[in-house]
């Protein structure tokens, strides 16, 4: 090794992701001995103010947690507080608030397939330096989130935290007519979100294999969004699992009882596992374990992308490869907003009434970057007197940690001349992106060690 | 380094949720156009090299100079304290966007509570966790050229920030209340017509308007406007239904460490209430 020694090396910024972090990499005699993922965003304790808030307030105040996905928070909020208050919004209104998460969906997985992950595969910084070689297919990029911007705009009121989302529903829910330009949008932004599929189905994708657990929400014949049931599944390496041993569930409400948190003294975030297994959460999850249940388009490109046949339960397992899968749920996104606007009949009234009781709720849905967990109990008077939050990213982190390790690992056992530090950072950064991690969620910011010795 | 005849731009980011920067990414018909006109120097959400495209790797502190700097989110460490020092040595012009950076936000809720007892509630192990008692904002640290409000800002706004500054002219944005947008947007006063307790004559315009135009009260999320009676609003939303409770919450959220609204816990009897307690 032309390292020998102890050795430092600071890469002072990941770019491209969402809040602050930092990795620090030991390597001793060509062994990397520790991964660290540090998430070092000061903390801002929204679990801890919560707690005497009124039980009206979550969705709004959660919302603020993460401006990239406040849909997702918005959502799980109200039906964790519903589900402690015995509330079920069902029809229409469960229909448009699934087609607000669209909006969201569209618009969050445009935003990272664009203009934070696409610029790996072709050496750029940045969307912006990719536009100066590439200006088409980012420009289609921007067209896709912005219909993605304008779903959660007509529904929401605006698309960083939508003032219109309330416990049991809506303030004010459109009428018909509102929602006919969404439509055109939507139809037309269909093919760019087809073509965006091919597009990122042509690049060089590394060779990877992820080693953890993935989890989801699923629900027979849905590809779960804002419902179904926590569902892990056993990833053996490189085998074809046999599904019904490979894949487990349990209620939401246990979902403590599986998923559980630990403070590790180099992070803000509390970073979680599975059963004492690392797991992973966001879009190679869902579509390991929802595959089979989306939009036949959305089913047909993800075949001709060559991630193989999602009818039959194919899991894509080389990280690289998740621009390819949110591509996938972008057109799945596109497709299911459409059906929904076309069958929209107003419901008879924009919201129904949620009084308190005490009593505890607690609901999972799916944020664009993986499972998101609430959990509140509230008081006869409809004061909050806990509020638990379990973001996927916490969720991600240390199945975020080994394919660092993996990644750096090979590539050190490759023969022939060492990396230089240089090199690792890229690696290491694009491993760390390839899981669009959201550290403003989970307390953003990555700054990269490595530790020779 | 830099051709002179070309602005700088760079984005910051503190204590903050991304929402306000991600505003910027949200511009999709002006982006590519503006990084034309623009040398976005430094925004790491965008992109990981300082300059554009040299190749140089982007720092948490930067290199500078800037000629106009973007800073979202508020003050809550020792480090932060720092880094905003510098980054006003090396910005020309520095802008605050959205309420964490122009009062703190919705973490200055620390502010009137114990934070040991916070870092105990969310952390296993507090002792790991280095944070300040109170979260502020950067106006708190630094002179700051001009502050857009809201939670998030507006994009509209945004971009006329930025074109003002870039072109040496005062952003044209005005300090009336939520009430004028009502009125330009052709809302009925939701107030008026249905007695819905909303926030607008006492809040900053800019976001166009948009929960009353939903049934919904304004709830104050751009913070307070130029000139408010705050009295007479708290006497209007009790009668519109509100209890003290209900008004001490929907001031203390987004924009919660404000000055003008320090005289609320006496407009709500919360004071004489505690002094109660205290007895």
């Amino acid at each position: 090794m032309s390292h020998r020694g102890a050795r430092i090396l600071r890469l002072d910024a990941l770019a491209r992701v969402e809040g602050e972090g930092a990795v620090h990499l030991t390597i001793s005699d060509g062994q990397v001995t520790d991964t660290r993922l540090r998430i070092y965003e000061p903390p801002r304790f929204f679990e801890a103010f919560l707690v005497g808030r009124g039980h009206t307030e979550p969705p709004d105040i959660t919302a603020r947690i993460c401006g990239i996905c406040p849909v997702a928070y918005q959502m799980t909020a109200c039906q964790a507080i519903e589900a402690a208050c015995g509330v079920t919004v069902d029809g229409q209104l469960a229909e448009l608030r699934r087609l607000l998460y669209y909006g969201e969906w569209i618009e969050s997985q445009s935003l990272h397939i664009h203009l934070l992950h696409a610029p790996d595969f072709h050496g750029h910084h940045s969307a912006v330096e990719l536009a100066c070689e590439q200006r088409e297919p980012v420009e289609r990029g921007l067209r896709i989130k912005q219909a993605g911007n304008a779903v959660m705009e007509l529904l929401g009121g605006r698309a960083i935290h939508p003032v219109n989302v309330r416990l049991g529903g809506f303030y004010r829910v459109p009428a018909r007519g509102e929602l006919a330009p969404l439509a055109e949008q939507l139809r037309r932004v269909r093919d760019d979100a087809l073509e965006t599929v091919r597009w990122v189905a042509g690049f060089d994708f590394p060779d990877a294999q992820l080693d953890c657990e993935l989890l989801a929400m699923q629900e027979s014949g849905r590809y779960a969004i804002d419902s179904g049931t926590p569902t892990a599944l056993s990833l053996p390496d490189g085998t074809a699992p046999s599904r019904s041993a490979a894949e487990h569930r349990f209620p939401v409400a246990e979902f403590e009882r599986h998923v559980v948190e630990e403070h590790v003294p180099y992070s803000t975030a509390l970073r979680s596992s599975l059963d004492g297994r690392r797991h992973l959460t966001g879009s190679l999850a869902r579509y390991a374990i929802s595959g089979r249940w989306l939009h036949p388009t959305a089913a047909e490109a993800a075949r001709a992308a060559g991630l193989g046949d999602p009818a039959a339960g194919e899991a894509c397992r080389n990280p690289f490869r998740s621009i390819i899968v949110r591509a996938v749920e972008v057109v799945h996104a596109v497709e299911e907003a459409l059906r929904i606007i076309d069958a929209y009949e107003p419901p008879p009234r924009p919201h129904v009434e949620v009084p308190p009781r005490a009593a505890e709720g607690c609901a999972a849905t799916e944020a664009p970057r993986g499972l998101l967990y609430h959990r509140y109990a509230i008081d006869a008077d409809g004061n909050l007197t806990l509020a638990r939050i379990v973001p996927p990213t916490a969720q991600n982190q240390g199945a975020i940690e080994e394919d660092l390790r993996r990644l750096v690992q090979s590539r050190l056992d490759r023969p022939g001349d060492s990396p230089t530090d240089e090199e690792l950072a890229v690696l290491c950064e694009r491993a760390v992106r390839n899981h669009d991690p959201c550290i403003s969620c989970s307390t953003h910011f990555l700054d990269l060690t490595v530790d020779r010795r | 380094m830099n051709d002179d005849r070309i602005p700088t731009l760079a984005v910051w980011k503190f204590a903050s949720c991304d929402g306000c920067q991600l505003t910027l990414l949200d511009c999709e018909d002006e982006l590519l156009g503006l990084a034309e006109r623009v040398r976005i120097s430094h925004f790491l959400e965008m992109s990981g090299a300082e300059g554009s495209g040299e190749g140089e790797a982007a720092t948490l502190a930067g290199v500078g100079p800037y000629d106009l700097s973007l800073v979202e989110g508020s003050v809550t460490t020792a480090e932060d304290a720092q880094r905003i020092r510098r980054i006003r040595q090396i910005s020309r012009r520095l802008v605050t966007i959205g309420a964490c950076a122009t009062a703190g936000g919705v973490q200055a809720l620390r502010n009137f509570a114990d934070v040991a007892q916070f870092r105990a509630a969310v952390y296993a192990h507090p002792e790991y966790i280095a944070t300040l008692a109170t979260s502020t904002p950067i106006s708190a640290h630094v002179p700051v050229d001009f502050e857009l409000r809201g939670c998030p800002i507006d994009r509209r706004q945004l971009l006329e920030v930025i074109t003002a500054y870039l072109a040496e002219r005062k952003p044209n944005i005005s300090a009336h209340s939520v009430c004028f947008e009502c009125k330009v947007r052709g809302t009925t006063c939701i107030t008026v017509a249905h007695g819905t307790p909303c926030l607008g004559p006492v809040t900053h315009a800019g976001c166009g308007a948009i929960c009353p135009a939903y049934d919904r009260g304004c709830y104050g999320c751009f913070g307070p406007s130029n000139s408010l009676n705050l009295e007479s609003m708290v006497r209007q939303l009790k009668h519109d239904g509100m209890n003290d409770q209900d008004v001490m919450r929907v001031f203390r959220t987004f924009n919660a460490a404000s000055p003008e609204y320090a005289a609320l816990p006496t407009l709500t009897g919360q004071d004489a209430a505690a002094e109660e307690e205290a007895r």
